[in-house]
């Protein structure tokens, strides 16, 4: 105990002395958490709009006029062909083009439908999708509209509708925020945490103490853990600090107990140090750890769901991610933050992260070898 | 019991296109006691031997004790006896001079103060500097703290891998003392250093040459081998003549040796047969008689 005692003094003071770790272990969480959340927002906004109106009727202008009030679509240009258009969407100035025919309006009061055409930039899929989603419920509605107007009354039997109205649980107003801040502070846990882990026992290889601590008769798990602890705890005043700006700049106050939290995120941590501190193990300096761990980060993000729905990967995909440790922090901060869930409903998560930690640990202790 | 045997140890690196033989079945024995040099070039295998006998390599073959102890059975108990200084500085650069040697007397269970007086001598030069980070010392300060450090669980064989490499004159000069000290304390000390002049201060060396003991004796029990006669010429113009030296007849062996160049001539050939040839090309060349040293006795060594 005695020896573990002095070993996490030791590592401690490195840390302190180090102020490029410091500034990482506190700037960079910050910094990331106030800016990202407002970056990583799914709703398509300011779409660059180019209309080619060749009715120029009151309907048609009565349309422009709906489509441009909503802050989805920016009107870019008009102009008076489709070619101009579709020249400008060419060179990226213009996201949709909408073209009204010259018998717009006579079509829509004469024969009940008048056809638009919209052309699309897919080349971002996303935006191509949700904005021309956008255009054609915009278009719909200004139909409704027009035949609200002219079918006064219905005479006979009238048409049956089905007005669908939807509840948003665990996040009323859609917030993207409530969504995306403990997402992002998932894996900002799992940046520090594993790549700071990752670099320190290579650390000690490149600049020779190794050496030095391979010939005392120093143990393995006594080694490893002095590397493990001072780590743990900082993970720990990281997530403090990410919650606070969570409060602070987001107004999130998470439903659920903060011990349930805190209990989730003490063993998360262990699991991530000790993948960390495996990859230290098993490479050679500090470039190899770098890339093993940056790979392995950007791995579990884009298969955490953080971004993307898990539930819509493919099935090889969503194999992949029983074993990401990323995706289950990601729903139990989630679940704990939005629903409130307790001890009860995250046992399963919390097993599995035993197993995460015990095996990672276990084998980082295995494959530090002290002699070669 | 010996403290140190390294009975016929071969080691060898392999990659894919080649294999290296750093080791090539060494044997010596170290005496209780003694200062003993491994004397040799880089690249000699100096370094893989002291991590064998360190326990932190592992030998293709062969077997090395410390103290009757095993390096592969009996690593955990030679770690508790053995003082290891590695060629690089392998301190905590961000810790300062006292927490260095804290920490180290910690991890092999002991303090600073129980073994005070091994390491009194060196540490007290040091100690006007505790406060200072490792890192911003000089050279030879650093070769010091290295040296308490390795010294702090008063080991019974002390490894010193090319202490010297990198420090100063008046340093290296310093540093022999204290290992002389150690010496009457009762501590094995093995050596390495590519440094001939070094040898001398040795109580017996090996001089080793691609993982090979080529001579292994006292230092002047070296010299005294030297059986063939060895001259020192000088003239004006040096690279002219060394050609000439080495196209002559009797003549062994021809190299620069500080400001003259040394022959060694074949064993029934004498001065005079050489001053012969040489004055009636160039009237003013000066050729006098040398003693070898350990650098003559190694250049011929390698030779044969």
């Amino acid at each position: 105990m005695r020896t573990l005692k002095f070993l996490l003094q030791k590592e401690f003071r490195q840390i302190f002395r180090d102020p490029s770790i410091l500034r990482i272990i506190f700037v960079v969480p910050i910094i990331q958490l106030l800016v990202l959340p407002w970056a990583a927002d799914y709703e398509i906004k300011n779409l660059k709009l180019s209309i080619i109106d060749h009715d120029r009727s009151t309907y048609s202008r009565q349309l422009i006029s709906k489509i441009t009030s909503t802050n989805y679509f920016l009107l870019e240009e008009y102009s008076d062909s489709f070619h101009d258009s579709e020249e400008e969407m060419e060179g990226g100035k213009v996201d949709i083009a909408l073209e009204i025919p010259a018998d717009f309006e006579r079509d829509l009061v004469r024969d009940n439908e008048a056809p638009v055409f919209l052309a699309v930039n897919a080349v971002n899929g996303v935006k191509a999708g949700l904005g021309s989603a956008y255009l054609q419920s915009i278009i719909r509605d200004f139909n409704s509209e027009v035949r609200a107007k002219w079918i006064q009354m219905p005479r006979f039997s009238p048409e049956l509708n089905i007005e669908v109205v939807t509840a948003n649980w665990f996040n009323p107003s859609m917030n993207y925020k409530f969504f995306m801040v403990p997402g992002i502070l998932a894996v900002l846990l799992t940046m520090v945490g594993a790549s700071l882990s990752a670099l320190n026992i290579v650390k000690e290889k490149e600049i020779g103490t190794i050496e030095q601590i391979n010939v005392t008769p120093i143990r393995k798990h006594h080694f490893i853990l002095g590397k493990l602890i001072p780590f743990w705890v900082l993970g720990l005043v990281i997530l403090t600090i990410g919650l606070a700006i969570a409060w602070l700049a987001y107004g999130i106050v998470p439903l659920g107990s903060m011990l349930v939290i805190y209990a989730f995120s003490a063993l998360y941590l262990l699991a991530v140090l000790g993948l960390g501190l495996l990859i230290s193990t098993i490479t050679h300096n500090q470039q190899q750890a770098m890339l093993i761990s940056f790979f392995l980060i950007m791995v579990f993000v884009l298969l955490g769901g953080l971004y993307t729905s898990i539930d819509s990967m493919p099935g090889w995909a969503r194999a992949i991610t029983h074993f990401n440790p990323v995706a289950y922090f990601v729903e139990v901060i989630r679940m704990v933050v939005l629903k409130g869930s307790g001890f009860a409903d995250i046992a399963p998560y919390m097993l599995i992260m035993f197993v995460f930690a015990i095996t990672l640990n276990g084998w980082a202790i295995y494959s530090y070898k002290k002699r070669s | 019991m010996k403290p140190v045997v390294v009975d016929h140890i071969t080691k060898t690196y392999s990659s894919k296109k080649d294999k290296v033989t750093a080791l090539n079945d060494i044997s010596f024995e170290v005496e209780e006691g003694e200062l003993f040099g491994i004397i040799g070039p880089d690249g000699a295998g100096k370094t893989s031997l002291f991590r064998i006998i360190a326990t932190l390599l592992v030998q293709d073959s062969g077997k090395a004790t410390v103290e009757g102890l095993d390096s592969v059975k009996d690593y955990k108990e030679i770690r508790n006896i053995l003082g290891y200084m590695p060629g690089r500085f392998s301190l905590y650069q961000d810790l300062t001079v006292e927490e260095n040697l804290n920490f180290f007397a910690t991890i092999f269970n002991t303090t600073v103060n129980e073994n005070y007086d091994l390491i009194k001598d060196i540490y007290s030069q040091i100690e006007p500097f505790k406060k200072r980070r490792a890192g911003k010392l000089s050279g030879g300060m650093k070769q010091k703290l290295a040296l308490s450090c390795a010294l702090i669980h008063k080991p019974s064989v002390l490894l010193l891998d090319e202490p010297t490499t990198g420090v100063d004159a008046v340093s290296r000069k310093e540093f022999w003392e204290m290992l002389k000290k150690l010496k009457q304390q009762g501590i094995t000390i093995l050596v390495s250093t590519p440094y001939m002049d070094e040898a001398g201060l040795c109580d017996r060396i090996a001089l080793v040459q691609n993982g090979e003991v080529l001579s292994l004796d006292t230092p002047q029990g070296i010299i005294d081998s030297f059986e063939n006669p060895l001259l020192a010429v000088r003239s004006n113009d040096m690279l002219k003549l060394l050609k000439r030296l080495k196209s002559a007849r009797g003549v062994d062996d021809a190299y620069p040796f500080g400001e003259y160049h040394h022959v060694v001539l074949q064993k029934n050939y004498n001065k005079d047969d050489l001053s012969d040839y040489l004055v009636k090309e160039e009237p003013g060349t000066e050729i006098i008689s040398a003693q070898p040293n350990i650098e003559d006795c190694f250049m011929n060594l390698m030779k044969n």
